[in-house]
């Protein structure tokens, strides 16, 4: 099993939800986040004097799939987010140990 | 011929019964605003003898009495309006400031309004209207019955005012607790509450009634302007810059917020919530129709109408005016300015309503409006840090608009700079000095600043035990 991590810009997440159920995913755990990369930060104007905003509002995605499937998913993650300009965000590939299902105390694929 | 008979005896009858009562009974003018009244009681028209017992308690005004009603009315209904400007403070602050102080902010302007009406009840009111007196210091009393000894009539006062003497109290109420506010605003986010609550509550008992009785309680400066008297017409002197000055006072004691100039250069600390304090902005709007509307002190159909619309005049224009100069030298619209621009302007007529044309008004407007923003910019570079621009709003604003008095004047009232500026002056400087001694003796001894820890883990948790916002959802942007 991967963990497929996803870090978009927030007004792609529907986009890339829907880029994802085509695909056959079913689930997937969202989280508001902030940060930069390469983008930096911007600056902003507050009563006359200016400021850097440094950690800019992002969407975190987490998805566990088959080992097969990562690949897949990462790059429908990847084609739905891009606009092209700085700050479009990454997808990472992590390994997963195991997984259980709560409810039914499935375990391993099963589970997901 | 036997009914009519009768009923002119029982008008004779009633006729000779007033007759000892009101001393102005044989004046003919009188008699004649009591005939219709008088003509119903005796067709036996129960409410009529009501209506014909105030008419009567109104003795040579008796004539008057509708437009007396009128007015009452109208002064009560304005002093709502003022009340509301309270609620107006209180979103306004909360919106400018960080959302971790916000429960500290309205526990402040709920004390305010409360302290401030118990204790203008209690030594206030009497200071503010001490009668006849040095000029310049009479320390009143509790309020009385102030119905009693003509006080609901035409003649309260002794100058004809056409209000009652309650109807007098609570309008003045409302505005003595303004005051107040104003610091609050200017202090806010490090102010230790104890500290505060002593400072405003000694500020609105004790200062605000003393210096406001120079000028509306017929103190020492309807001595200025070569005897023309001073003219500050609903307060921009004796509340807007009197507030602004404690103001300045106060933060100079109390020093910035942490964070707020790092290596010397300006931080912005963000307000919370720009609805909020537009919110606030538009109720001390609505507010502002009964603080000058009210102010009037009657029903006077010539002056509410001018006086609403110079308002709201003067209101839009100083908007127009910091919106333009926001956008021009700070490169953005900025909407707090834009909102800082409509209590300028409303700060900048507030002096002078009555006396200035349409057009006076939107020019007034338009200079409050630019003084405020470079005003603003000026107080956060020399490290007089105020959250919401009060000091500039109201102190810098409020010797704008007296000064306005002598240069928009419509009239031939004899206003002079010199006159006004020698008013404002005295105004702002008891003002300061007050607060300076007042907040300073407080600073050596209980302290007027929370700690450091306390300043950064909010005053909601560290004052009060409180949040504001318990489930308080980020940003989704």
């Amino acid at each position: 099993m991967k963990l497929v991590k996803a870090i978009i810009k927030p007004f792609k997440l529907e986009e890339v939800k829907e880029a994802l159920s085509e695909i056959g995913i079913e689930g997937m755990t969202v989280t508001e986040v902030k940060g930069f990369g390469r983008q930096k930060g911007h600056t902003e104007i507050y009563r006359g004097s200016e400021y850097t905003v440094d950690f800019l509002p992002k969407v975190m995605l987490e998805i566990v799939v088959d080992d097969e499937e990562a690949t897949k998913t990462a790059e429908a993650v990847a084609n739905a987010a891009k606009t092209g300009k700085i700050g479009d965000g990454k997808v990472f590939i992590l390994p997963v140990e195991s997984a259980i299902r709560i409810r039914t105390d499935e375990s391993g694929s099963e589970a997901l | 011929m036997k009914i009519k008979k009768s009923l002119f005896a029982l008008l004779l009858g009633i006729a000779t019964l007033i007759g000892p009562i009101s001393a102005h009974a044989a004046d003919p003018a009188t008699e004649l605003a009591l005939a219709p009244a008088k003509a119903a009681v005796a067709a036996g028209n129960d409410q009529a003898e009501d209506y014909l017992g105030l008419l009567e308690a109104q003795g040579e005004y008796a004539y008057a009495f509708d437009f007396f009603t009128t007015s009452m009315l109208w002064t009560v209904i304005a002093a709502a309006l003022v009340f509301i400007m309270h609620l107006g403070f209180a979103t306004l602050e909360a919106g400018l400031t960080q959302s971790k102080n916000t429960v500290n902010i309205m526990f402040k302007n709920v004390f305010i309004i409360s302290i401030g009406v118990i204790s203008y009840a209690v030594i206030g009111f009497n200071t503010h209207y001490p009668g006849d007196f040095n000029g310049w210091i009479s320390f009143g009393s509790m309020i009385g019955d102030l119905n009693a000894d003509g006080g609901d009539t035409f003649g309260y006062g002794g100058v004809g005012l056409a209000m009652t003497g309650f109807g007098d109290f609570i309008f003045q109420a409302m505005f003595a607790a303004t005051a107040a506010t104003i610091v609050s605003g200017a202090v806010a986010e490090r102010v230790k509450l104890s500290s505060f609550m002593i400072f405003a509550t000694l500020l609105v008992a004790i200062a605000y009634p003393v210096v406001g009785s120079w000028h509306w309680g017929g103190g020492w400066l309807g001595g200025l302007n070569g005897g023309a008297g001073f003219k500050d017409f609903a307060g921009s002197a004796v509340v807007h810059a009197f507030g602004g000055f404690a103001a300045l006072a106060c933060v100079m004691l109390l020093g910035p917020r942490a964070g707020k100039y790092v290596d010397g250069k300006i931080r912005p600390i963000l307000g919370h919530s720009m609805p909020l304090a537009t919110i606030g902005v538009f109720l001390l709007f609505l507010g502002w129709f009964g603080f000058n509307g009210g102010s009037v002190l009657s029903a006077d159909v010539t002056y509410v109408g001018l006086v609403f619309t110079t308002t709201t005049l003067a209101a839009c224009s100083g908007a127009i005016a910091a919106i333009a100069v926001s956008w021009l030298f700070l490169k953005k619209p900025d909407l707090s300015m834009a909102l800082n621009g409509i209590l300028a302007g409303l700060v900048g007529i507030t002096a002078n309503a009555d006396i200035v044309s349409p057009m006076g008004s939107i020019i007034i407007g338009l200079i409050a409006g630019v003084i405020v923003v470079f005003s603003i910019i000026f107080f956060d570079k020399i490290k007089i840090d105020d959250p919401v621009g009060a000091i500039s709003v109201h102190g810098v604003c409020g010797i704008w608009g007296i000064l306005a008095c002598a240069l928009f004047d419509t009239g031939d009232n004899g206003f002079t700079i010199v006159g006004q500026l020698t008013g404002v002056v005295a105004v702002a400087i008891a003002a300061f000095v007050f607060s300076i001694i007042v907040f300073g003796i407080l600073k050596a001894t209980i302290g007027i600043r929370v700690s450091a820890e306390e300043e950064a883990e909010g005053l909601d948790i560290a004052e009060h035990g409180q949040e504001a916002y318990p489930d308080f959802a980020s940003s989704t942007r």
